[in-house]
């Protein structure tokens, strides 16, 4: 028998970037909240101390801040023909554990999806026509001018540094001409730019396209929110993706929400406190809790009057599928929501090699530090005849030049030895790389479901991943593959190494932490498993958070629509739901 | 997790006139405006610094505190009847608060800062205690002091107050503001700042005159000097750095952080505005003292030219190559009275074991400087600190290796 807790009005599961803004949010509202975080608690004070952040070996390859697979994990096949088998190490996308999830060690790319992107169905089929049967994108039942202003909430809560290309309807130089409105100007400049970006946006102009500074959780200067939090200016030590910033130099939920939300008497923080399941009346009609286990294998049950998940996309999915909330989708039959429309991103690039005049510097870098092309996004261009829909922006970001990740070699280069060494000690200094970074359309047989055969720690089945890349995929990513090309090719480089997305999917080499899907939102029951507020329509106490809501996922970094999401989640909580608790959509 | 309590506010000026009557009043222990008074006036003195260890047990006592003549702990101030001060009367405590002595005759020991408390007024002294006595009791014995003998013995403490104790009540000057005069009542009563502030003669009594504010070794730190002198006083700090140290625990050029990080949290930032106001009239007005003249050493120095390669890798980062640091985070270094302080044993610390920014309201983060003990060593150490007490325009005597082994061995004891 578990433990039963004191009632609460709210209990988050998971307290990363969207626990923390819900609890901060619902916690102004006066609201008793308790979240509960699988992990420890870490603040960049104790844990990420400048002086020994920047270790790669522990971090990047010994994966202390990415979820250990020990306890639980997932099974993946490329097709519903194979038989899946457990992800026994992280590869292909790393999130994150403990406090402020894997917001603690993102790059800081932070976009917002083009208007286009929230209704991809209706749009791309009254511009083109009909799209292939499988392709099972649709509208997200929230449309870019809702989430506008929490879009702008999220940017001044991180002190993102970024210059407007479109505010209230007027082009901005030197922004990006392509984006949706914005209601105001970035809080903070653009970063300083190095070497490299400048030479991509020279290139890209020539062509014709528009660069922009890349929009930066990086701080350009020294910032304080509108909670009063302050963070500093980044030094472009280039430890951001995959590291913790130990300078207050990068939004996460620990430099911005939690110094406030941490003093509130009405939150309260358990760590080590995995949530199994989510706790429902008989009749499915209400989720009533959680039960979750501690460190030292207590179960435990929290009653709540609302209950939100805002753990990693595949938790959240996994969360519904054990505990038997909605119906699994079904690949064969269609039927079925949750687990369907699983997407990824599609990532290409090309490695250019200069001669020994000109130095880039690499270690001078930032997660965000950029410049951007979005000629190729989303529908920004007229696809007609090109095979595909979707596109992707394409960019130089100099993330950075860490001695083991960073070893740039031309084509042609043995893969070890001394003639690599040497590839190495030349190119180091010498070379970049510009990356399109593409969108991915969802199809009927990329879902997420519970594994037959394998099972996690707690005795739960496994989630189990079937995904592979499709036509529109490859077809999307070699055009905008071309297109890096082309630009290169006006960079004038020594030689250049083009890597084009081949072959099926591996979960092996790292490519995104940009899962998406699963647990949809759209704006009928009848095709999603959450409303346009990220509340499920079949348990009007249930919230959602996260990436799991995208219908299928855009060409940009997720980031900042996922906090937009939670921020419209939370103001609708506060003033519509609390007020008259049920439905917020009526079906 | 603090406990917050919406404290009534009261203005400065109210405490002014309440401190002219000294006529002994009764106590109504029910009665909520003392309480709250009591509670703001407990802030001021700074009591939970060394009554509270426990937050869910406030003010039980029998915390640890370290002095140059052993280890002393504090007193159970809950009103707990038999380990604490529920027996006792209004009239025994403040007996206690003016003259340092208990009901049943003994002397505490003047890490009770009755030194200072000894101005308190009558009024103030009946509400501490109605505030006390409205906590929860605790039940907590307190250990016996570790004092070597002979200072074991409490009554040779008759001779210490011979010597350093003036049984005195506050008398406002008439010729400075009623600002200054409530400053001074909180600096030299309640706040007790002189008892880290000013240097200590042998004995461990404060030292007072020319003396008083100039600096002093409390708690393994160096309280630095709040006299009107530019280099390592506060005589190039605005009347609004001082106001913003105080009641928000930065300012543009530096943070509170070691003992005085908890003096703003627990006691300074819960002032009112005409408090904190009044207590930087007073400071202000603490004349400027003779310090040791010192030049600047000379970049060529191998300490500045090691200590300079250290501050670029290590430090420069925050910290800004030219020591102006980020204003409201990290601290400045080029003028840093800490850093040019006669005795450099915070600056020192501080590289050592890291520090801690005071947490408030306007500045919720807990900026911290991590430690560099496991990754500089004495000499490194000695340089980089030599280097920041001479870059950037400041100018102070060199740190000694020996300096920094001391001082990595006084932490290590204190662990």
């Amino acid at each position: 028998m578990a433990r039963i807790m004191p009632r609460k009005d709210v209990v988050i599961v998971g307290l990363g970037w969207t626990g923390s803004i819900v609890a901060q949010e619902l916690t102004e509202e006066g609201l008793d909240v308790v979240a509960l975080e699988r992990g420890v608690w870490r603040a960049t004070s104790e844990d990420f101390a400048v002086t020994n952040a920047q270790d790669e070996v522990r971090y990047r390859y010994r994966h202390e801040l990415f979820e250990s697979l020990s306890r639980q994990t997932l099974t993946f096949r490329n097709n519903m023909n194979e038989i899946a088998l457990p992800m026994r190490q992280l590869g292909s996308f790393l999130p994150g554990t403990n406090v402020g999830g894997s917001g603690v060690h993102w790059n800081g790319q932070t976009w917002r999806f083009l208007p286009s992107d929230f209704v991809a169905r209706s749009h791309n089929e009254e511009r083109y026509g009909a799209l292939p049967e499988d392709m099972t994108i649709q509208d997200w039942g929230v449309t870019y001018d809702d989430l506008e202003p929490h879009f702008t909430k999220f940017e001044f809560l991180c002190g993102i540094a970024g210059k407007a290309g479109n505010i209230k309807g007027e082009l901005q130089p030197g922004g990006n001409p392509f984006e949706g409105w914005r209601s105001t100007e970035y809080p903070t400049p653009p970063m300083k730019m190095v070497y490299g970006p400048t030479l991509f946006a020279k290139a890209s102009e020539e062509l014709g396209y528009h660069p922009f500074p890349g929009p930066s959780a990086n701080m350009s200067q020294a910032y304080t929110n509108p909670h009063g939090v302050s963070m500093a200016p980044c030094t472009y030590c280039g430890f951001c993706e995959k590291f913790a910033c130990g300078n207050y130099s990068k939004a996460t939920a620990e430099t911005t929400i939690l110094p406030v939300l941490m003093e509130k008497d009405n939150f309260t923080l358990r760590t080590e406190s995995m949530v199994l399941r989510v706790l429902t009346d008989k009749q499915k009609t209400r989720a009533t809790g959680v039960e979750y286990i501690t460190a030292e294998g207590e179960l435990v049950e929290q009653p709540a009057d609302i209950v939100i998940l805002a753990a990693y996309i595949t938790h959240n999915v996994h969360l519904m599928l054990v505990s038997g909330i909605g119906q699994p989708y079904n690949p064969r039959t269609g039927e079925g929501l949750v687990g369907k429309n699983y997407a990824y991103q599609t990532m290409s690039g090309v490695t250019l090699f200069y001669d020994d005049d000109t130095w880039f510097n690499p270690f001078v870098g930032a997660g965000a530090l950029g410049m951007c092309v979005d000629d190729f996004n989303g529908d920004n261009f007229d696809h007609t005849g090109l095979g595909f829909i979707g596109g992707g922006y394409l960019a130089q970001w100099q993330t950075n030049g860490r001695p083991i990740e960073s070893q740039p070699t031309p084509e042609g280069t043995p893969k070890w030895g001394a003639q690599y060494k040497k590839a190495v000690r030349e190119n180091y200094q010498h070379s970049i790389s510009i990356g399109a970074h593409g969108a991915q359309m969802s199809y009927r047989q990329n879902y997420l479901d519970l594994d037959p055969t394998y099972r996690d720690a707690y005795g739960r089945p496994l989630l189990r991943m079937t995904f592979d890349f499709t036509e529109n995929d490859y077809n999307m990513s070699n055009f905008l593959t071309d297109r890096l090309v082309d630009i290169a090719k006006v960079m004038n480089p020594k030689s250049y190494k083009v890597s084009r997305r081949e072959g099926p999917y591996s979960i092996v080499p790292y490519q995104t932490t940009h899962n998406t899907g699963g647990h949809i939102m759209g704006a009928s029951p009848a095709d999603s498993v959450t409303n346009r507020y990220n509340q499920s329509w079949d348990l009007p106490n249930l919230f959602l958070m996260g990436a799991g809501n995208f219908p299928q996922n855009p060409g940009y970094n997720p980031t900042g629509t996922v906090a937009a999401l939670a921020y419209h989640s939370a103001q609708a909580i506060r003033e519509q739901y609390l007020s008259n608790p049920g439905p917020l959509v009526q079906a | 997790m603090m406990i917050r309590s919406s404290a009534i506010i009261f203005a400065g000026s109210t405490f002014i006139g309440l401190m002219a009557s000294t006529a002994a009043t009764a106590i109504d222990a029910n009665d909520w405006t003392m309480r709250q008074r009591g509670l703001y006036l407990t802030r001021a003195g700074d009591c939970a610094a060394c009554h509270t260890v426990d937050e869910n047990k406030p003010m039980a006592g029998d915390y640890a505190l370290s002095t140059p003549f052993g280890t002393i702990y504090t007193a159970n101030i809950t009103p707990d009847e038999e380990t604490g001060i529920g027996a006792w009367t209004a009239d025994d405590f403040y007996r206690a608060m003016n003259e340092g002595i208990r009901p049943n005759g003994e002397r505490l020991y003047p890490a009770f800062p009755y030194t200072h408390y000894t101005i308190v007024t009558r009024e103030d002294s009946n509400a501490i205690f109605a505030y006390l006595n409205s906590l929860e009791p605790v039940r907590q014995q307190v250990r016996e002091p570790e004092f070597p003998w002979p200072l074991s013995m409490r009554f040779a403490l008759r001779g210490w107050n011979l010597l350093n104790f003036e049984n005195e009540e506050f008398e406002p000057d008439p010729e400075k503001s009623d600002a200054w005069n409530r400053g001074k009542y909180l600096v030299e009563g309640l706040g007790h700042c002189a008892m880290c502030h000013s240097p200590k003669n042998i004995i461990g009594a404060v030292k007072e005159g020319d003396d008083a504010f100039t600096g002093g070794y409390a708690e393994g730190w160096w309280a630095p000097s709040l006299t009107g002198s530019t280099r390592d006083g506060i005589g190039d700090w605005s009347d609004e750095q001082l106001f913003n140290f105080l009641k928000h625990g930065r300012n543009d050029r530096t943070a509170a952080f070691g003992p005085m990080a908890e003096v703003v949290e627990v006691s300074t930032s819960h002032m009112t505005d005409e408090d904190v106001q009044a207590i930087v009239e007073y400071i202000r007005s603490i004349p400027a003292q003779e310090t040791d003249e010192a030049e600047p050493m000379e970049d060529d120095d191998p300490a500045m030219q090691l200590g300079r390669t250290i501050y670029e890798a290590q430090c420069s980062a925050c910290h800004a190559p030219d020591g102006s640091g980020v204003p409201g985070q990290f601290a400045a270094l080029a003028g840093s009275s800490l850093a040019q302080s006669s005795n450099p044993t915070s600056l020192v610390r501080i590289i050592l074991e890291g520090a801690r920014a005071a947490q408030t309201e306007r500045y919720p983060t807990r900026h911290v400087m991590p430690a560099f003990d496991w990754k500089l060593d004495d000499e490194e150490v000695a340089a980089v600190a030599t280097y920041v007490r001479n870059a950037f325009g400041n100018a102070a005597s060199p740190v000694s290796e020996d300096f920094v082994e001391d001082t990595r061995e006084d932490i290590r004891k204190e662990r």
